[in-house]
């Protein structure tokens, strides 16, 4: 399996993450649910992926209070 | 049968929402548990019911939507969840056991200090002696939006006004009124807006939830499992989180999703027309029989219940000649109700009560008010 560094977003709840879901689906952003990679302290058991390159398509969902209460990370996964 | 026990719980539901459960129950993974795809189908299908109650009842926020096993389980999440050791809370004679009970635990274990504000022989509430309770620093106002015995529906959006003027909260009831007519809670300022699923919903039993308002400070009812935070050695205080311990009832979910559809489709307004047409056939056919006394005020709006009783007859006798000798389901006694007996003068013998859906038809109102009469004019 070759690593890749990707943009991964948490989210506080399972709720706040199927709102990421139905949000992206809706503006046609890219990534999808992943579990929780192990290096990150997270507060709930799936958050999104997406490419890297993409990180600035999502200022949009940051502006929309979407990802609240959620971080940001880039991690080799 | 015919069946006329609605308020009770909806026999006869949509096919979808059968269908939908039946869909969840080979599906559906846990939600909140792993990330795989069945999974995921459950957690997409719960929050796509949250959305829909949160729009359907006027919730801001659909995280904000918590479910529940039934509106006893929403009332006691509420109840203990808000109020604290010491508080004032004020409910009322119309309240069913429901609310009663978590209160009356709170006043003996907890000091809660509660007052209960009276109904008139009608069963309709006094406002003005809730106006007056209210004079004291008060926590939270916990009413129903109908009452389960006699059908009358309370001004709820009067109990906010007054409930907020003295910085007190409103937790609704809406046990009889969810799915049988428009309740908005930010239309009617209701802070915390408990519902069941299976009642005019026209869901599954097991079913029921509340709609919150922002900025709450809830103590959870119960707490355990999520799915989030499993390091923490409390509950996490994130909504709906902090509310939903457990492994959520997905096919209940999916089922009571199904028919919040099937009500929007159908239209509130059409379904609370109807059911108030049915209960004014119903009234008039009965009001004027000789010996029968009928309860409630049909003056103004209601919900879809009428209860009665026949000369000195016993209420389950009553309703036992109906489900033997006329196939009509009705539910007699105390209906969980006793303040509204009280007053009422009926706590010896109970009422007889016919609750209408949707789904009852005007020939079976006719049979059940034939039935009335053949009993009345036997007696």
């Amino acid at each position: 399996m070759t690593k890749r560094l990707w943009l991964v977003i948490t989210f506080p709840s399972t709720t706040a993450a199927m709102a990421m879901e139905s949000y992206c689906q809706k503006h046609d952003l890219p990534g999808r649910l992943i579990p929780v990679p192990t290096s990150i302290t997270a507060e709930c058991g799936m958050c999104w992926r997406a490419p890297i390159e993409s990180r600035d398509l999502f200022d949009v969902a940051v502006a929309d209070d979407v990802v609240s209460g959620g971080c940001f990370y880039e991690l080799w996964l | 049968m015919i069946y006329l026990d609605n308020a009770a719980t909806t026999v006869r539901k949509p096919d979808t929402v059968a269908e939908a459960m039946v869909k969840a129950l080979q599906g559906w993974g846990n939600s909140s548990r792993g990330v795989h795809d069945t999974s995921l189908q459950a957690a997409r299908g719960i929050y796509s019911a949250r959305c829909k109650a949160a729009a359907f009842f006027g919730c801001r926020r659909p995280d904000h939507v918590a479910f529940a096993s039934n509106i006893t389980e929403s009332l006691n999440v509420a109840i203990s969840g808000l109020l604290r050791p010491g508080d004032r809370a004020i409910t009322t004679a119309l309240e069913h056991n429901s609310v009663l009970r978590p209160l009356y635990r709170l006043q003996d274990e907890q000091r809660l200090d509660l007052a209960i504000v009276p109904a008139d022989s009608q069963g309709c509430l006094d406002y003005k002696s809730l106006e007056e309770a209210l004079r004291q620093e008060t926590k939270a106002v916990i009413c129903t939006h109908a009452s389960n015995l006699t059908g009358n529906v309370v001004d709820l959006r009067r109990v906010s006004e007054l409930a907020h003027k003295s910085g007190a909260l409103l937790i609704a009831d809406c046990a009889q009124t969810a799915g049988t007519r428009p309740v908005d809670m930010e239309d009617l300022g209701i802070d915390v807006l408990c519902f069941t699923g299976h009642k005019g919903l026209l869901g599954p039993q097991g079913t029921g939830g509340l709609c919150a308002r922002e900025g709450l400070n809830w103590r959870p009812f119960k707490v355990g499992g999520t799915g989030v935070q499993s390091y923490s050695r409390t509950q996490p205080q994130l909504m709906p989180t902090v509310l939903e311990a457990g492994t959520l009832n997905g096919p209940g979910i999916a089922g009571l999703s199904a028919a919040l559809d099937y009500i929007s489709s159908v239209g509130l307004d059409k379904i609370a027309q109807r059911e108030s047409e049915l209960t004014q056939r119903f009234y008039s056919g009965v009001r004027d029989i000789q010996g029968v006394t009928v309860y409630g005020d049909f003056s103004r709006e209601r919900a879809a219940v009428v209860a009665l009783n026949i000369a000195d007859l016993d209420s389950g006798a009553v309703a036992d000649v109906l489900a033997e000798d006329y196939g009509i389901a009705v539910r007699a006694g105390a209906h969980c109700a006793p303040l509204m007996h009280k007053a009422l003068g009926t706590q010896e013998r109970g009422a007889v009560r016919f609750s209408f859906s949707w789904f009852t038809e005007d020939a079976e109102i006719d049979a059940a008010v034939l039935a009335v009469r053949e009993i009345a004019e036997r007696t």
